[in-house]
């Protein structure tokens, strides 16, 4: 399996406290890597730092195995890298086609889209396969995104980064607001995102959930990579012990 | 931990479509997709206009013209007192279209009336002692959407780059165009505008001024602009929620900066309506012209709390008070009656738009 994102060595200090020191992180096209650790380990650094919004101190960033340097989120949504943010950054007036299209408008051809026309029934139409074709729920693509439920919205922040994203998706605690069933739901489209073909980045506090969807499992504590599993191989018990540090980690990332 | 070394070596990765999942997953894939159910059909688009504000209150003043006509057919539903309405209502339209943008986007100005004031003043004092002819009235229109554009600039740069709220930074702006209007003139109005100016007013095509069509066109153009552009999608986003639009890659600053300085451009090209109209500069005649507007657009079903609005909804917003008013007039009530009904309907329709959003939210 090839690494499409690859971290490695990245280290970042806000004046004298190192935040991440060293890390190395990998994840594969087609899987869910789930990136877990305790408050503070660093999990938040590291993806604002893989999805452009900072800048690294030192270390490097390998796309496809190639040296990327990303300014700004905007340049890594360039490379195709997409964040779901915990706050789903969705206008609440609007519906999910015109979210889905947010600053990524679709022109009408000629005179007309020089003058700045929208071509609504394009999006309607690419924002309504995308819908569909991920098997989510949301049916209304005339009703404004504030009168969808906490999962409805979260699907339409989940397939617009799809639609854009070619590479890597970075979700930030996709169900953290959600109950089991729009959970379920949910976690259902994480998994059909990823195969797609897109490495998705599952950031999450719930054990269960991440055992349930992951293929990669990593944990990050006090700044490091501590330990690195398979979905299949984790228990609750082995990710708790090392994100805690109470388990000998050196055997536990050498069990790959 | 070798997995990382071996990778980085690698230069190609498969097509996504081809990489295979790999096992580990305990979860189910849930619905194949292709078995997934098809959106269901569009409702139809008079179903979807019924719903909307505009059409409710297009539909209140439908009622208060047909109330008006049959109680007073003679005098109300007369040509001259259409004219009369339109012609009223014409300078208040072209500043209430600017102001849409604005509130559609989050925003909020309550200066546009010293900047129509201000801008009405360096072009009469420009034009005053020049050749009456066409050529210093058409530099003086340039001049005055300048002065308007100008106005609105540095409300824009205000509120976008130094983050000075809209309320007050247009606040600002309000006192000091004012004022530097009367700095200009002594106080005094301007009466020694171009005889030249008049002639758009002797002209009446279709029963009506050449000011009214002005006003209607000015609609028309950026009413479409703001459904049917990618600037009219981006006023919505900006107004729904800023912080979305900006992580979608969207200017914010530079496009709010752009909707304070068309509104300022509107106000300036209200002030030469103003200027044709009454011969004169009429310094304090437009203290109340921001807060009709405002009225105007909010009745037409903008939402203060942006992201909502049509340019529909403002014409028919801004006719409500014009067309009580003038009936108040012509059944010799008090006209001050017009006032009280319009300052309730005003709060009661914000306080509507907050049910709508709060039974929303909760959803």
């Amino acid at each position: 399996m090839t690494a499409i994102l690859e971290a490695v060595g990245v280290c970042k200090s806000y004046g004298h406290v190192e935040v991440l020191r060293e890390v190395d992180f990998s994840v594969n096209a087609g899987e869910v890597t789930a990136l877990i650790g305790d408050n503070g380990a660093g999990k938040s650094t590291l993806v604002k730092i893989l999805s452009g919004a900072i800048n690294l101190d030192r270390g490097t960033i390998l796309l496809d195995g190639r040296p990327i340097t990303m300014s700004s989120p905007t340049a890594a949504r360039d490379l195709g890298i997409e964040t779901v943010y915990q706050d789903l950054a969705l206008a609440p007036e609007l519906g999910p086609a015109e979210n889905t299209f947010a600053g990524r408008e679709i022109l009408k051809k000629g005179v007309l889209g020089m003058l700045g026309v929208l071509d609504k029934k394009a999006m309607r139409q690419q924002a309504g396969d995308a819908f569909t074709s991920m098997g989510t729920d949301v049916k209304d693509l005339d009703a404004p995104v504030g009168a969808l439920s906490g999962g409805q919205k979260q699907s339409v922040a989940i397939c617009r980064s799809v639609m854009w994203a070619d590479k890597v998706i970075f979700m930030d605690e996709p169900t953290a607001a959600l109950g089991v069933r729009q959970t379920g739901k949910v976690l259902e489209l994480v998994r059909r995102v990823a195969d797609k073909g897109v490495a998705v980045v599952l950031i999450s506090h719930n054990m269960p959930e991440v055992l349930e969807v992951a293929d990669s499992i990593q944990v990050l504590r006090l700044g490091k990579r501590v330990a690195q599993y398979r979905g299949s191989e984790a228990t609750v018990e082995m990710l708790v012990g090392a994100m805690t540090g109470a388990l000998d980690v050196q055997n536990a990332g050498g069990a790959r | 931990m070798s997995q990382v070394d071996d990778s980085s070596t690698a230069v190609a990765v498969a097509p996504a479509a081809e990489v295979p999942r790999v096992a580990g997953s305990g979860m189910s894939t849930g619905l194949d997709p292709s078995a997934a159910a098809a959106l269901p059909p569009r409702r139809p688009m008079w179903r979807r206009a019924v719903a909307t504000s505009p059409f409710y209150m297009g539909c209140v003043l439908l009622a208060m013209v047909i109330a008006f006509s049959i109680l007073k057919p003679d005098s109300f539903s007369t040509v001259a007192n259409v004219r009369n309405i339109t012609l009223d209502v014409a300078m208040l339209q072209i500043m209430a279209v600017g102001m849409t943008f604005v509130i559609v986007a989050g925003g909020f100005d309550i200066s546009i009336s010293s900047i129509l004031v201000f801008s009405g003043v360096v072009a009469a004092k420009f034009m005053e002692n020049r050749a009456d002819n066409w050529g210093t009235v058409i530099v003086g229109t340039i001049i005055c959407l300048a002065c308007g554009t100008a106005w609105g600039i540095f409300n824009g740069v205000c509120i976008a780059k130094l983050k000075v709220p809209p309320l007050i930074t247009t606040l600002g702006t309000l006192g000091a165009a004012l004022g530097a209007a009367q700095l200009i003139t002594d106080g005094s109005d301007v009466r020694t505008v171009p005889r030249t100016m008049f002639v758009i007013t002797r002209y009446r095509p279709f029963g009506l001024s050449w000011l009214v069509w002005i006003a209607v066109a000015v609609t028309i153009v950026f009413g479409l602009n703001l459904a049917y552009t990618r600037y009219g999608r981006h006023t919505y986003l900006i107004g729904s929620n800023i912080e979305s639009a900006r992580r979608a890659g969207i200017k914010t600053d530079r496009h709010v900066i752009s909707l304070y300085a068309l509104n300022g451009f509107l106000a300036g090209l209200a002030g030469m309506v103003s200027l044709t109209r009454f011969s004169t500069t009429t310094i304090s005649g437009h203290s109340q012209d921001a807060l009709q507007v405002i009225t105007g657009v909010v009745l037409g079903g903008t939402s203060v709390f942006g992201g909502i609005g049509t340019m529909l909804g403002t014409a028919i917003g801004v006719l409500i008070p014009a067309v009580l008013t003038n009936g108040f007039v012509v059944l010799n009530f008090q006209p001050y009656g017009q006032q009280i009904v319009i300052g309730g309907v005003l709060v009661a329709a914000v306080y509507i738009d907050q049910l709508r959003r709060r039974r929303r939210d909760r959803a």
